[in-house]
């Protein structure tokens, strides 16, 4: 994509209701690289903005697949292959007293996968972001609500974007330089 | 899925948030703790205290290293003693707090917003003085690490059919999910007090803490997915490593061990214990930061009834245990329900029920499920209660098993004391430093209880 | 802390090197400063009077010093130290609760020893062969293989009796203690006493260096100091020489005394032992009119009656053969014996009885008169007196119906009538030549030893006696209480005192000279056994701090060259085997542990007619009962750590002795064990803790002698109370009159054994030990395993290991009616596994480390009665298990222990972290974990002393019983080289023995592979008695017992 010198711009609401209205409609007006803000997740939110699939759970769930092999072939391998000895007159494969680790391995492994896959697919750490450099944004955190419309949006135009922006009635609207 | 959020608004229950409350308000209320509000004298005398017991343990600790474990009171027959009962006792506390945060919150039990916070502080911090005893109570505490599964120049590995390999496995998995889902939860938080902290400095290490977060709308969505999946997964989890420590005593030979009960009544025991330390935290906190309206008389009654809930099913246990001592036949529990009952520890079972049975009966009255000091008192009771308890299982089972001849008794030196004592201390100093550098209660969940955070199609 | 340590760190009296180590413990044990304990500590210190700070005891001290108002010595402070205050006052110097750990350690691994050990130190590198050619057991000294014992025949002798004995040497360094299985007084067994002789060796402790005043001296400045006046007295023809000896059995050394008297024929010879045989001297001479020693043939004796001997046990002359003898009778698929026990204290003979009945030793003698007038002796005056106890009359059928196969036999320490009645009883029922024999007197001197040294002091006070010389002993500490003959040494009346002696003890002190004396594992000599057969007693090893023996001292009295004890004895025996032969039958002599043709032949002798005089005390005032200590017998053994851990046979207490006093009778007195009370007899007080015994008759008790030294060493020194003190040479051992006064003082006793019951508390009888009398026996022969519910082998879901298919599949069977309780596995395994010891207030605990224990229950007969002044005794040693499912293993995190191919229950110390979880779940509580550092790993002698072969456990690791798999793999090798060479497979068959096994008298330990069909150990499994140990828990145990059966007599049931 062409390097712009705006990053997009900005409006700023009161409430979530305000957002996800504006979000919906900003959306229909055919705009789809906008994203919202909010200090608390809102219901519908990310649907309005044309976010649909999540890859998380499928992340989780290999997650906790290898977790799980990796424990009960570690003890198997450890047990039977490696170095069997005779416990108890127990036999080198005593798969029940095998099946606690497995599970918290598998449950192990699939925590992790959860946190770390969750902050890799937003790309976080993160720690310079263009929107930032609004110095109303540090409320995003607090009270106020934001919706962003990307200048990389094939349908943008500074002049354009700015009166549809208008036309939400938001609190007000700032320029993001990038 | 989102309906969690919602308050359920119900006539004779009190709210679960007083009202007049926005969310800028909620923000400036619970941050100001962290951010502008100074420490008291009263944070650096609980601080110092917790401190200074903390430093007691690491000598008796040092000490410890230094002669060996023969100056605790453990001996043959009983080849455990405080150590493991207090492993058990703070990994039981500990329960609560994932429990707060992960099951109550599949049971869309949105009055655990206001709690769950300090509750999974509290799991980490218990979990911390838990994990001490297995390191230091073994004979040889420098080869520890030989309990772990790497390649050694010996070329052997660790015993998988050890329930204590299991422990390994359990409270470290634990720890870590426990760790990481507290971490998770913080992340939103972490961001506010980034944008609210005037220092450079706090601006900078939350900055960093918060890794960025801005509050997309896409990383909402993946952070509740993920947010609810770690709940999924740490329900079962937290349920197992209880029952995980039940099995180093069920799958022992030794009689008053030997018992398919343990798991339920261990994990009942350890949820009965966790919300009772939860309450002893909650009580002063809500009242010396003003919290009453966060945390409300509705909070404590529904940890009230979960303590009767599950100080209930405890009981059971015990009746089922003797019940079998009896109906079983075997000679040698039999044995071990008359010793409890008059052998030599008959004063601390006597006492393991009176604090574990019929005091907190009382519960079942509103007032004192109402009013903060009854509470305070009980859950104190109770957590004696717990430590009883295991003191029972480990020590009174070992003491006299199955030869008469090699029966014993079990005298605490004051090194099981100072360290005993000194984990409850390195417990409190971890949660006055808590208070301080981390808003206690969960302020983005907090703003999803005002009836703002709702939205309609 | 557990508030019973004090009670131990009181006694201690602190000698230079301790004091410094306390001192230096003292700053390591800082933190034992604070914490509460200290003040409960405070309540259980016997004695907290006369508590005097260290100040006013340096004053005392030196106001002693000055106008010699103390002992005159400058030693005058140790001399002080024994008075409580001194001691108080020391400990008191350091910090309350100091001596916590300090004590366990000093007690345990018996301290770490500076100041002596330091001599020896890289001692421990070379090798010490004696000088002369001693001739090893198995195979030519020339070709030693290093890693390979040698054996060595030799003995030791106790109270002047010869154990003969095989003592194992790697590499110039004897390290554990056999019996000689080809000599008849052992048949391989040993005694206690022999097997913890070798840490006795190695005491550091033991007298380093000639003393004199103080100071080390020279040998040549002891030669000058004796020339002046041994030539004075060659004028005086020795008048005013006293020589005083123990028992004495040696040939040569009698020899040489003879010798040295025909030199100074006006020189006195005297001997005195506390734990002498004057009764038996004395009744001996009243029914024969001459001294002849008694011997028994136990296999032949189908009816024993004991009057108070205590002969199975460690002590009684011949006791090793005795057991043996008495054990091979008590299979009762055999034809079992009767025993008969009245005793005046539990014993474990009386445990082994069939009928045991607890009566005062005073009473005895009444007893015995009333039994002489049923039995064919002819009639002493007055006939029955009072009523006759209800036994008698079928013990006396019984004696009758076994005319020449019946044993009477009679205590040590029951009066000389007594024992003439036995005599006269013997002969009557026609037991002489059967199964009683008579020959000459083993004692070299037999004489009466309490006149002999009453003899000595009234030459000393009248003062006679220029020059005393005594030859080992410690009569200032264990002379009879009435002659003070401490003071005699002190007073000063006795111009030259010279003491050869082990230890510089309380004796030695009080001479101007003492030689510090070889052990007898260090030189030469020779001793009769109890049947007067010859030991040559080689040395295992060159004297380690240069000793000279008591042989070799007299020779230098007696003027002659100082000749080694080698010459000496090869001279003696060369007079005595004139002949071209010599050399050979001195080989053979050496080579097979004894001389041959010497053995006592038995002696005609007869019983005169005439009435012993019988007399008998019939007060009922409380008597008072003396034994000799069942483990360190007359405090000869009081530094001797394994025994003093050795827990006693009855009460399992440990290192300590204590006041033996009936159930019924402490209830009475309002009495409670570990009550501190106040014994007087006739004005003489002593201070002890009480143990309720089950089995003291009432109105009667007991104490043992031994303990209560000052100056015994850093392990025996001020343990337990001092009985000589009550002791007279008028009752030596047992008086009426006694007085027991509470002191109300609390004092803690470590028993090993917390509950000696197979009863619990809340009424269940768990079967430990199967037992039933011999109809029953014969009726049901399988009660044993009717009597637990045992799953059917293989009764598992997995599917079992293929032991079957090994060469070798290691068990072991103990016959519990065999077993006499006698403790010696215990001490065999201590030695042979390189075993700590760890100190009162770790017993105390229950931190003992014996792989093998010996667990004592009580039994009542009836319920009703609750007769609790004679309950019936079992004994069932408990090694481990090693079960085939063993439950110890399943839970070791880190597979520190697990299972080998041939069913050993394999510890890997190296891997073991020390959760101590396997020893939680092994349901017999065998494995022994070492909560401190117990081993001593500084003392040179002790690295000299252990087994080569067996590791020594540190700090933090779980030890147990290994089958003494040391041995199982070094007789695999010798079977797999012997294959190789015959070119055919041979397999390790029952010359294979565990330690414990080889050195059991009573052979009740049987080990060996359970898949050989053949092997003792099979046959033993393949009995109906045989029963597993909880085995309804089915783990399977390796190790099962036979259960006891008793024979008791069908008209005694009530």
């Amino acid at each position: 994509m062409k390097r712009e010198r705006i990053y997009g711009i900005m409006a700023e609401f009161d409430s979530a209701q305000a957002l996800v209205d504006a979000a919906k409609r900003t959306h229909e007006a055919g705009y789809n690289r906008i994203d919202a803000y909010s200090p608390f997740p809102i219901e519908g939110l990310a649907e309005e903005i044309g976010f649909h699939h999540d890859e998380v759970p499928l992340v989780v769930l290999i997650g906790g697949i290898v977790g799980g092999l990796t424990g009960y072939l570690m003890q198997y391998w450890m047990s039977v292959v490696s170095y069997p000895i005779n416990v108890g007159g127990k036999p080198a494969h005593s798969w029940p007293a095998f099946i606690v680790i497995t599970f918290e391995m598998t449950i192990l492994f699939a925590g992790i996968s959860a946190v770390f896959g969750m902050l890799a697919l937003n790309g976080l750490p993160m720690p310079y972001h263009p929107v930032f450099n609004v110095p109303r944004f540090s409320s995003a955190s607090k009270d106020r609500f934001f919706l962003i419309v990307f200048s990389s949006d094939p349908k943008y135009d500074p002049a354009g974007t700015r009166s549809f922006l208008q036309g939400l009635e938001p609190r007000s609207i700032s320029e993001v330089p990038s | 899925m989102n309906d969690r959020y919602k308050t359920t608004v119900d006539a004779e229950q009190a709210p679960v948030i007083e009202p007049g409350y926005t969310f800028g308000t909620i923000t400036e209320k619970i941050s100001s703790i962290v951010l502008t509000r100074p420490a008291s004298n009263g944070w650096f005398v609980g601080f110092g205290v917790g401190f200074m017991l903390t430093m007691m343990m690491l000598y008796a600790i040092g000490y410890l290293f230094l002669k060996g474990i023969g100056i605790w009171g453990d001996t043959i027959p009983i080849g455990w003693g405080f150590a493991i009962v207090n492993f058990v006792w703070w990994i039981g506390i500990g329960h609560a707090g994932t429990l707060i945060s992960a099951i109550l919150l599949l049971l869309r039990q949105s009055w655990r917003n206001s709690i769950n916070r300090f509750a999974e502080a509290m799991t980490l911090f218990a979990v911390a003085c838990a994990g001490i005893f297995p390191a230091i109570h073994v004979g040889r505490p420098w080869l520890a690490y030989w309990l772990f599964p790497y390649p050694s120049t010996m070329g052997v590995w660790p015993q998988f059919r050890s329930p204590l390999m299991w422990d390994v496995f359990a409270v470290s998995t634990y720890a870590t999910i426990s760790a990481l889902f507290w971490f998770m939860g913080l992340i939103p938080d972490f961001a506010t007090l980034r944008d609210r902290s005037d220092k450079p400095v706090l601006r900078i290490v939350y900055g960093m803490l918060s890794m960025g977060w801005r509050g997309s709308a896409r990383h909402w969505h993946r952070y509740e997915t993920a947010y609810l999946l770690l709940a999924g997964l740490a329900t079962p989890l937290v349920l197992s490593v209880h029952t995980v420590v039940s099995f180093d005593f069920a799958i022992g030979i030794v009689p008053g061990w030997h018992t398919t009960i343990f798991p339920p009544y261990f994990v009942a025991g350890a949820i009965y214990s966790g919300f009772a330390m939860v309450l002893m935290l909650a009580i002063p906190i809500r009242k010396i930061y003003r919290l009453e309206d966060f945390i409300t008389e509705r909070h404590l009654q529904n940890s009230a009834k979960v303590m009767l809930a599950t100080g209930l099913i405890v009981a059971y246990g015990y009746g089922i245990e003797a019940f079998m001592g009896w109906y079983s036949g075997d000679r040698y529990d039999a044995f071990t329900l008359w010793n409890r009952l008059h052998g030599p520890y008959a004063i601390p079972y006597w006492s393991l029920l009176t604090c574990n049975i019929f005091i907190p009966q009382l519960l079942w009255i509103k007032k004192l499920r109402t009013s903060p000091l009854a509470l305070f008192l009980l859950s104190g009771v109770i957590l004696i209660g717990m430590w009883l308890e295991r003191f029972i299982i480990v020590v009174v089972s070992l003491s006299r098993d199955f030869l008469t001849s090699s029966w014993g008794m079990y005298y605490p030196t004051r090194w099981d004391w100072m360290i005993f004592i000194g984990t409850i201390g390195m417990f409190l100093a971890a949660m006055f430093l808590f208070l301080r550098l981390l808003p206690a209660i969960s302020i983005f969940e907090m703003r999803t209880l005002l009836p703002e955070a709702e939205v309609k199609e | 802390m557990q508030p019973t340590t004090q009670a131990v760190g009181k006694g201690k009296i602190s000698i230079s090197p301790d004091g410094a180590k306390e001192a230096r413990d003292e700053i390591m044990d800082e933190p034992h400063k604070l914490g509460s304990a200290d003040t409960k500590r405070e309540d259980v210190c016997p004695s907290k009077k006369g508590k005097l700070d260290l100040e006013s005891v340096r004053a005392q001290i030196e106001a002693a010093a000055d106008e010699k108002a103390g002992p005159e010595y400058w030693r005058s402070l140790e001399e002080l130290a024994g008075s409580p205050a001194f001691q108080e006052a020391l400990h008191r110097e350091f910090p309350k609760g100091a001596s916590e750990w300090v004590d366990s350690v000093s007690r345990r691994g018996f301290l770490k020893v500076m100041g002596a050990s330091m001599a020896l130190a890289g001692m421990t590198g070379c090798v010490r062969l004696p000088l002369e050619p001693i001739v090893p057991y198995v195979r030519q000294p020339e070709d030693v293989i290093p890693g390979r014992p040698q054996f060595y025949a030799t003995a030791m002798t106790l109270g002047g009796y010869a154990s003969p004995l095989l003592v194992e040497s790697h590499l110039g360094r004897p390290t554990k203690i056999e019996g000689n299985d080809q000599h008849p007084a052992s048949l391989g067994g040993t005694d206690i006493f022999a097997q913890a002789s070798i840490l006795g060796m190695y005491d550091p402790d033991r007298s380093q260096s000639v003393m004199s005043m103080g100071d080390q001296q020279s040998w040549q400045a002891l030669l000058n100091a004796l020339h002046g006046p041994l030539t004075a007295q060659k004028a005086l023809q020795g008048a005013g020489i006293r020589i005083l000896t123990p028992t004495i059995s040696s040939p040569t050394l009698a020899d040489q005394l003879r010798g040295f008297l025909k030199i100074y024929p006006q020189a006195k010879w005297h001997v005195y032992e506390p734990v002498n045989r004057d009764n038996v001297l004395e009744g001996a001479k009243l029914a024969f009119g001459q001294p002849v020693e008694t011997r028994y043939d136990f296999e032949k004796a189908d009816v024993i009656v004991s009057l108070d001997a205590d002969f199975l046990y460690a002590g009684f002359p011949g006791n090793v053969r005795y057991i043996r003898d008495f054990a091979k009778r008590r299979n009762p698929d055999g034809n079992m014996n009767r025993l008969y026990v009245i005793e005046s204290t539990p014993t474990t003979t009386g445990a082994k009885a069939d009928h045991r009945f607890p009566m005062r030793a005073s009473e005895v003698e009444k007893f015995a008169h009333n039994l002489s007038s049923h039995l064919p002796v002819n009639p002493p005056t007055g006939g029955v007196v009072g009523d006759n106890p209800g036994f008698a009359g079928p013990l006396v059928q019984d004696l009758l119906a076994h005319r020449a196969s019946s044993v009477v036999i009679v205590g040590d320490h029951q009066p000389p009538v007594v024992h003439a009645f036995a005599h006269a009883v013997n002969q009557a029922l026609g037991n002489i030549g059967k199964t009683v024999f008579y020959t000459d007197p083993v004692d070299a001197n037999p004489i009466n030893q309490a006149e002999s040294i009453r003899d000595l002091v009234s030459d000393v006070q009248t003062g006679k006696v220029d020059l005393l010389v005594i030859l080992g002993g410690n009569p200032a500490y264990d002379a009879p209480a009435d002659l003070d003959f401490a003071n005699v040494l002190k007073n000063g009346r006795v111009p030259l005192r010279v003491h050869l002696g082990l230890y510089q003890n309380e004796t030695a002190e009080l001479c101007q000279w003492h030689i510090n004396q070889a052990h007898e594992l260090e030189a030469w000599g020779d001793a009769r056994a109890y049947d007067g057969t010859v030991s040559v007693i080689q040395p295992l090893i060159a004297p380690l701090y240069n000793g000279k023996s008591a042989l070799e001292f007299v020779t230098l009295l007696s003027g002659q060259a100082d000749a080694t004890g080698y010459d000496l004895v090869r001279a003696y025996w060369q007079k005595q085997h004139t002949g071209t032969d010599f050399e050979a039958f001195w080989r053979k002599s050496l080579h097979g542990g004894w001389v041959e043709r010497t053995t006592y032949q038995p002696k005609s002798v007869a019983v005169k007619n005439d009435n012993f005089g019988w007399k008998w005390a019939t007060d009922t005032a409380i008597e008072l009962n003396i034994r000799r200590d069942p483990t360190i017998y007359d405090g000869q053994f009081s530094n001797n750590g394994w025994l003093q851990e050795l827990p006693k046979p009855m009460n399992k207490l440990t290192w300590d002795n204590a006041v033996l006093i009936g159930p019924m009778m402490g209830e009475r007195l309002q009495i409670k064990t570990c009550d501190m009370v106040e014994l007087e007899l006739n004005g003489r007080k002593v201070t002890g803790p009480v143990w309720i015994q089950p089995g003291v008759p009432d109105n009667s008790v007991t104490v043992t002698l031994g303990y209560g030294r000052t100056r015994a060493g850093r392990v025996g020194t001020a343990q337990g109370f001092n009985a000589y003190a009550l002791r007279t040479s008028a009752a030596p051992w047992f008086a009426s009159g006694l007085q027991i006064r509470k002191t109300g003082d609390r004092y803690v006793l470590a028993s090993t054994q917390g509950y000696q019951s197979m009863d619990t508390p809340n009424g269940d009888h768990r079967p430990l030990v199967r037992e039933t009398v011999l109809e029953e026996y014969h009726k049901d022969p399988d009660f044993a395993k009717e009597q637990g519910e045992e799953p059917a082998p293989g009764l598992t879901l997995y599917k079992p290991y293929p032991y079957k298919e090994e060469d070798y599949a290691w068990g072991m069977a103990i016959d519990l009616n065999s077993c006499v309780g006698c403790n010696n596995c215990m001490i065999a395994c201590q030695s042979e596994n390189n075993i700590a010891v760890v100190g009162k207030e770790q017993c105390a605990i229950g931190r003992h480390m014996h792989w093998i224990r010996i667990d004592t229950y009580y039994q009542y007969p009836d319920e009703a009665a609750r007769d609790r002044d004679n309950p019936k005794a079992f004994f069932q040693p408990v090694p481990c298990m090693q079960c085939e499912d063993a439950p110890c293993e399943v839970v070791c995190p880190v597979g520190a222990t697990n299972h080998s191919s041939e069913g050993l229950n394999d510890m890997v110390y190296n891997r073991c972290v020390g959760t101590r979880y396997c020893s939680n779940n092994c349901p017999y509580k065998v494995r022994r974990f070492n909560f401190l550092l117990f081993q001593d790993w500084v003392t040179p002698q002790y690295k000299m002393m252990r087994n080569p072969d067996v590791s020594v456990r540190s700090r933090g690791v779980m030890e147990k019983c290994t089958y003494c798999v040391q041995r199982i793999n070094e007789h695999k090798i010798d079977a797999e080289t012997a294959s190789v060479r015959e070119g055919k497979q041979i397999k390790v068959g029952d010359e294979l023995q565990t330690a414990c096994q080889q050195s059991c008298p009573a052979g009740a330990i049987i080990f060996g592979n359970i898949n050989d069909p053949e092997s003792r150990v099979s046959k033993l499994k393949a009995q109906s008695r045989n029963y597993s140990l909880l085995g309804e828990l089915n783990t399977r145990p390796r190790t099962t017992y036979l259960a006891e059966v008793s024979n008791p007599n069908p008209e005694l049931k009530a």
